[in-house]
C-alpha cells in the first residue's frame, strides 16, 4: 500500500467515525424525544417542514456514514470503468 | 383527512424488536432499490400496518423514508455516470401529478366502496400491471440470456426507435441517457402513469423503469438509476402533502431510512459489477412473485364486498399470512440475486487482476 493509499484510508476511517458519531447522536435524540416529536411533527400545516428537514439532515449524515462504512469494510464499486450505452 | 390527522397523533409505541424489524426490512428494501431503482415499499407499507400503524400513516412514513433514500442512491449512482437528471426531473414532475390524481381516485373508491373496495382496487392494479409488465420484462431477460448476447450492448426496441423518430416542434428535449431528442409529450404520460402506480401500489418504478427502457430506449442501468431521481421528486412532494395533514411518523421513517441507507449504497455498488440484463432479471422476478402474493388477496376482498361466497376467518387469516410471506420472499430473493451477482462480479474482477499481475511478472 502506498503512502497516498494509507493517507486516504486514514481519512475515510476518520470520516466514518465522525459521521457515525453524528448519526448515532441523531438516532439517540430521535428515540429519546419520541413524545415531543410525535406531538409536534403531527401538527400539520407549517409544521410539515419539520419531517422534511429532519429527513434531509439524517440522509446527509447517515448517508455519508454508510458510504464510508462500506468503503472501510473493503466493499467498493467495480474498478473497471463501465461505459453505459 | 382531518380525523385521520387526529388519529395520527396516536403513533404506535416502538420497542426494540419493532425497531430491529423495521431496520432490517429497510436494509433489504434499500438494497433492491439501489439496484433496480425501486422496490421495498410493497413490503414496508403492509409490514408497518401489521405492527398496528394506520394505513395512511404507513404510506406517509414510507414515502418520507423514500425520498432521502432515493437522493442518496441517485447521488451514488450519478458517480458511476448512470443518472440522467434531466429525464428524471421531467418524468418526476409529471409523476407528481400522477400521484395526486392516483390518490384522488383512491379516496373516491374508498368513499364509495369502503376499505374492502379500495383494497380490491389496489390488488387488481397490482395483478394486472405486474402480470403484463413483469412477464414482459422477465421474458425479455430470458431471451437475452438464451441468445447469448448478455455481454453485448442493449438494443433499443422498435417502439423506442419510433418514439425517438417523432419530431413535434417546440416539445423536443435532448436526453443523454437516450442520446436522442424526444418529445416531452411522450414523457408526460409515462411519468403520470408512474406516479399513478406509486399512489396505488406504492412502487411506481414497476412502470417507470420498464417504460424508460422499452418506450424511450434508455439502457437498463441508466433507467434504474434515473428512477431514483423520479422517486426523490415524487417522494418529496408526496411526503410534504402527507406532512401537511400530520400523517408522517418521523420515527418510523428514520428507522427504516437507517437500514435502507446501508442497503442502497450496497445495491448501487452492485450495479457496477453486473451485466445490464440483471436489472431486468431482478425486477421481473420480484414483479412476478409479488403478482401471486396480491392475487391471493383478491378472493378475500371479493368476499368482503359480498361478490363471492363469504370466506371463513381461518381462510382469510391463512391467505393474508401467505400473501405477506410471499411478498417478503420476493424481496429476499431479489436481495439474494443482487448480492450473489455482486459477489460473482467481485470474484471475477479479483481473478482477472491476479491473472494480469501474474502475466506482468512473467
Amino acid at each position: 500500500m502506498t503512502f497516498l493509499d494509507q493517507k486516504k484510508k486514514k481519512k475515510t476511517v476518520g470520516m466514518m467515525v465522525l459521521t457515525g458519531i453524528i448519526s448515532i447522536g441523531l438516532y439517540i435524540s430521535l428515540l429519546s424525544n419520541q413524545d415531543i416529536l410525535n406531538a409536534n411533527f403531527a401538527k400539520g400545516g407549517m409544521f410539515a417542514f419539520l419531517p422534511i428537514i429532519t429527513a434531509f439532515i439524517f440522509s446527509y449524515f447517515h448517508g455519508a456514514f454508510t458510504g464510508h462504512f462500506w468503503t472501510v469494510l473493503g466493499v467498493e464499486a467495480s474498478k473497471k470503468k463501465k461505459e453505459v450505452k | 383527512m382531518h380525523d385521520l390527522a387526529q388519529a395520527a397523533a396516536n403513533f404506535i409505541n416502538l420497542d426494540a424488536i419493532t425497531i430491529i424489524y423495521l431496520f432490517l426490512v429497510g436494509f433489504v428494501g434499500g438494497l433492491v432499490s439501489g439496484f433496480i431503482g425501486s422496490g421495498g415499499a410493497f413490503v414496508l407499507t403492509p409490514g408497518m400496518m401489521s405492527l398496528g400503524v394506520p394505513g395512511l400513516v404507513a404510506v406517509a412514513s414510507n414515502m418520507c423514508h423514500k425520498f432521502p433514500k432515493a437522493l442518496v442512491g441517485a447521488i451514488k449512482r450519478a458517480k458511476y455516470g448512470q443518472v440522467d437528471v434531466k429525464l428524471g426531473i421531467a418524468l418526476g414532475i409529471s409523476a407528481e401529478a400522477g400521484v395526486l390524481y392516483g390518490a384522488h381516485i383512491q379516496e373516491s373508491i374508498k368513499k364509495t366502496f369502503g376499505d374492502a373496495g379500495s383494497n380490491l382496487y389496489v390488488s387488481i392494479s397490482f395483478v394486472v400491471v405486474l402480470a403484463v409488465v413483469g412477464i414482459f420484462v422477465l421474458r425479455d431477460a430470458w431471451k437475452t440470456y438464451k441468445s447469448g448476447t448478455i455481454n453485448e450492448d442493449e438494443k433499443i426496441t422498435k417502439l423506442a426507435r419510433w418514439v425517438q423518430s417523432i419530431n413535434i416542434p417546440g416539445t423536443m428535449v435532448y436526453f443523454k441517457s437516450l442520446n436522442a431528442r424526444v418529445s416531452i409529450l411522450f414523457t408526460i404520460p409515462l411519468g403520470f402513469a408512474t406516479g399513478m402506480l406509486a399512489a396505488t401500489i406504492a412502487v411506481g418504478g414497476f412502470v417507470g423503469v420498464p417504460s424508460m427502457i422499452y418506450v424511450l430506449g434508455a439502457p437498463s442501468l441508466m433507467a434504474s438509476a434515473t428512477e431514483l431521481v423520479i422517486a426523490f421528486v415524487m417522494g418529496l412532494g408526496g411526503s410534504f402533502k402527507y406532512a401537511l395533514h400530520g400523517m408522517v411518523d418521523i420515527r418510523l421513517a428514520m428507522i427504516i431510512l437507517g437500514g435502507s441507507l446501508f442497503g442502497i449504497q450496497l445495491g448501487a455498488m452492485g450495479t457496477t459489477y453486473v451485466k445490464p440484463f440483471m436489472i431486468k432479471v431482478v425486477m421481473g422476478v420480484i414483479m412476478v412473485i409479488v403478482l401471486f402474493s396480491r392475487g391471493l388477496m383478491v378472493p378475500v376482498y371479493l368476499s368482503q364486498l359480498g361478490l363471492i361466497q363469504t370466506l371463513s376467518d381461518g381462510t382469510v387469516k391463512m391467505l393474508k399470512a401467505t400473501s405477506f410471506g410471499i411478498m417478503i420472499f420476493a424481496l429476499a430473493l431479489g436481495a439474494f440475486i443482487v448480492l450473489r451477482a455482486m459477489w460473482q462480479g467481485r470474484q471475477a474482477e479479483r481473478l482477472e487482476h491476479k491473472e494480469s499481475l501474474a502475466h506482468a511478472k512473467a
